[in-house]
């Protein structure tokens, strides 16, 4: 595995536990469909939520909520779709999110988390 | 999240109108929106604010950022709304004391490494922020000596955006950078052509003298040769100095038209002398989107000198009329009118014909009566109607130079004490009156109870008015030019002699 796809890995586990540590229930992770992968997908109260996590060790290249762009959110918005699709069942209210993990080598953990991006 | 507030000044014309910046911070994927009708230049800030606010060392916050300009329905142009964007912006975002930037109105562009660029209208817009009641304006070193040319305001200049954000209270340590500056300007009095220069052509002295005193708009026809030009160069010499209030718009005017003003106001009338291929754009203002001053707005206070006048297109230079008429030049857009100041005085220059000998004693003119009469119908009745000053120049002869050679000549100094004196008796006549000129008197008060003169002094221009050989407006006029005679010899009242020499000055055109 290289080393974006570990620093990527460990990002979406630190999300995971924060979200769990704000009281959401993780429904599904790494869910894969033809169109794309779905990082997170959690209920939160009577949403469902649809997570895109960005993970970074550094800035240099731009915060990693910059690299939500448009053209990423607007799959997100189709694999939302799909995933439903695939999950029959009531799903009342939906909501993306995005959120933005700072992992510096051998520094503090920041995760910064975006409600309703989409 | 928070809002950042600050204000700036939009330019319509001369007037600046206070623009609120707003920022606004929420909790969204990352992006800068700026609303409230930027133009392109503006539109682009977004890129130079980030650019600038991450190399100054305070980045803006990866959130949604959204600026607007308010009043959101006034079209903003240009460059100069970046400091106050970003100082908005970071104010929102808790760098700079929200209480301090909202004191201040902020000027200047942001060049991508955080220093600031003088920007081109800085007077009018400092004058705008004065107005409006600000007490502080914060602007690029390079425009600090033009701005502080503005009585009643503090101005503060700054080189980055680093030093910005520092003066308004930010935790950054400073760092000296080169400041950009504006290319040195000449010396803004440009050096003064002498009237000791003219041999001959006294009677074309003479006319450029009254000319002067009275702010008659001046006509002057003559073959090449004659010295027109030179006679309409040394016109702004013999006008007196710029008032305070005058100055400082000449040089808002010069600010705006993107010349450099440095650090004094130009106290002398400017002269401007556009080439005869001018558009009525170029003449009187115009362009998409910013609306640039023209020449006869740059010429305000001054002289606007059109050299071979027939040679211009005629819808052009019946485009001088409204400003003519009332010394304003308004320029209409879709979504706005532009007012720049109009009262410069006009001094025309043509041949008689288009071969130019028309009238010379030493050659023959080679053109036809219809091309002869064609030629100087291209300049319109109601354009020369509003110019009181009509004078055929001849060229000078070997004999007239010999004894212009020989006799004292007027020297542009003395003429402009004179001209100094003249107005100053007219002022005291008129004070009563909204007109400090004679030129901008009309008609009727002349003939009207405050300056009725006798039947034995009007006689002549009774007799031609019966005949026809003068309008009824060129009556007027030629009270107007007897007018400032008087006010030159310093008697109380026009004489028989004064109206027989105005008479004379507006003969060129039937000559």
């Amino acid at each position: 595995m290289a080393a974006k796809d570990t620093l990527g890995r460990r990002g979406e586990q630190l999300a995971a536990s924060y979200l769990e540590g704000r009281g959401y229930e993780i429904v599904d992770r790494n869910w894969r469909c033809p169109q794309g992968e779905i990082d997170i997908v959690a209920r939160h109260g009577s949403e469902l939520v649809f997570v895109e996590v960005k993970t970074r060790s550094t800035v240099a290249f731009g915060h990693p909520l910059e690299a939500i762009t448009a053209v990423k959110l607007a799959r997100l918005r189709r694999l939302a779709a799909a995933w439903c699709e695939a999950h029959p069942g009531r799903h009342d209210a939906v909501r993306i999110d995005g959120i933005a993990v700072l992992a510096p080598r051998g520094g503090p953990v920041e995760i910064e988390h975006l409600e309703r991006v989409f | 999240m928070a809002i950042g507030r600050t204000h700036s000044v939009s330019l319509l014309g001369l007037q600046g109108a206070i623009v609120e910046i707003e920022a606004d911070i929420s909790s969204n994927l990352p992006s800068f929106v700026l609303i409230g009708l930027p133009d392109a230049a503006l539109g682009e800030a977004r890129d130079r604010v980030r650019s600038a606010a991450t190399n100054s060392g305070c980045s803006l916050p990866a959130r949604k950022l959204t600026v607007n300009l308010s009043p959101a329905a006034l079209p903003k142009h240009g460059s100069g709304f970046d400091l106050a964007i970003a100082l908005a912006a970071l104010g929102a975002a808790g760098e700079v004391s929200a209480e301090s930037i909202d004191r201040v109105v902020h000027l200047g562009e942001l060049g991508l490494d955080g220093r600031l660029r003088p920007i081109a209208g800085i007077l009018p817009a400092v004058v705008g922020a004065a107005r409006a009641g600000f007490e502080t304006v914060m602007v690029p070193t390079g425009n600090e000596d033009e701005a502080a040319l503005v009585p009643g305001i503090r101005v503060v200049g700054v080189a980055s955006l680093r030093d910005a954000v520092i003066w308004h209270g930010g935790a950054l340590e400073p760092e000296p950078v080169e400041p950009i500056l504006r290319p040195q300007s000449q010396s803004v009095d440009d050096p003064e052509l002498d009237l000791a220069d003219v041999m001959g052509n006294d009677e074309a002295v003479e006319a450029m003298l009254v000319a002067a005193a009275g702010g008659h708009h001046v006509f002057l026809l003559g073959p090449p040769g004659a010295g027109k030009t030179m006679l309409a160069a040394r016109l702004p010499g013999l006008l007196p100095s710029l008032d305070a209030e005058a100055a400082l718009e000449v040089s808002s005017l010069r600010s705006l038209a993107g010349f450099p003003v440095g650090g004094a106001l130009q106290s002398r009338p400017p002269l401007e002398s556009p080439h005869h291929t001018a558009t009525a754009a170029a003449l009187i203002g115009g362009g998409s989107g910013l609306i640039r001053p023209g020449a006869a707005a740059r010429a305000s206070h001054g002289v606007l000198f059109l050299d071979e006048a027939p040679e211009f297109a005629s819808s052009v230079l019946d485009a001088l009329r409204q400003p003519l008429e009332s010394g304003v030049i308004s320029i209409h857009r879709a979504n706005s009118v532009a007012h720049f100041p109009g009262s410069f005085q006009l001094v025309m220059a043509a041949n008689p014909c288009p071969c130019g000998q028309y009238g010379a004693r030493d050659q023959e003119c080679t053109c036809t009566p219809h091309n002869r009469r064609r030629y100087l119908a291209r300049l319109s009745g109601p354009l020369l109607d509003r110019i009181d000053i009509q004078l055929q120049v001849r060229r000078i002869t070997s004999a007239q130079l010999r004894v212009s050679a020989d006799g004292p000549r007027r020297t542009t100094l003395d003429a402009r004490t004179r001209v100094e004196e003249a107005r100053a008796i007219a002022g005291a006549r008129l004070a009563s009156t909204p007109w400090r000129l004679n030129s901008q008197v009309p008609g009727s008060w002349l003939r009207g109870p405050h300056a009725r003169l006798t039947p034995e002094v009007t006689a002549s221009i009774d007799r031609a008015l019966e005949r026809g050989g003068i309008t009824m407006r060129g009556y007027d006029r030629v009270l107007r030019v007897a007018w400032t005679l008087a006010d030159l010899d310093g008697t109380d009242q026009p004489t028989a002699d004064h109206i027989g020499r105005a008479l004379y000055f507006r003969k060129a055109m039937t000559a």
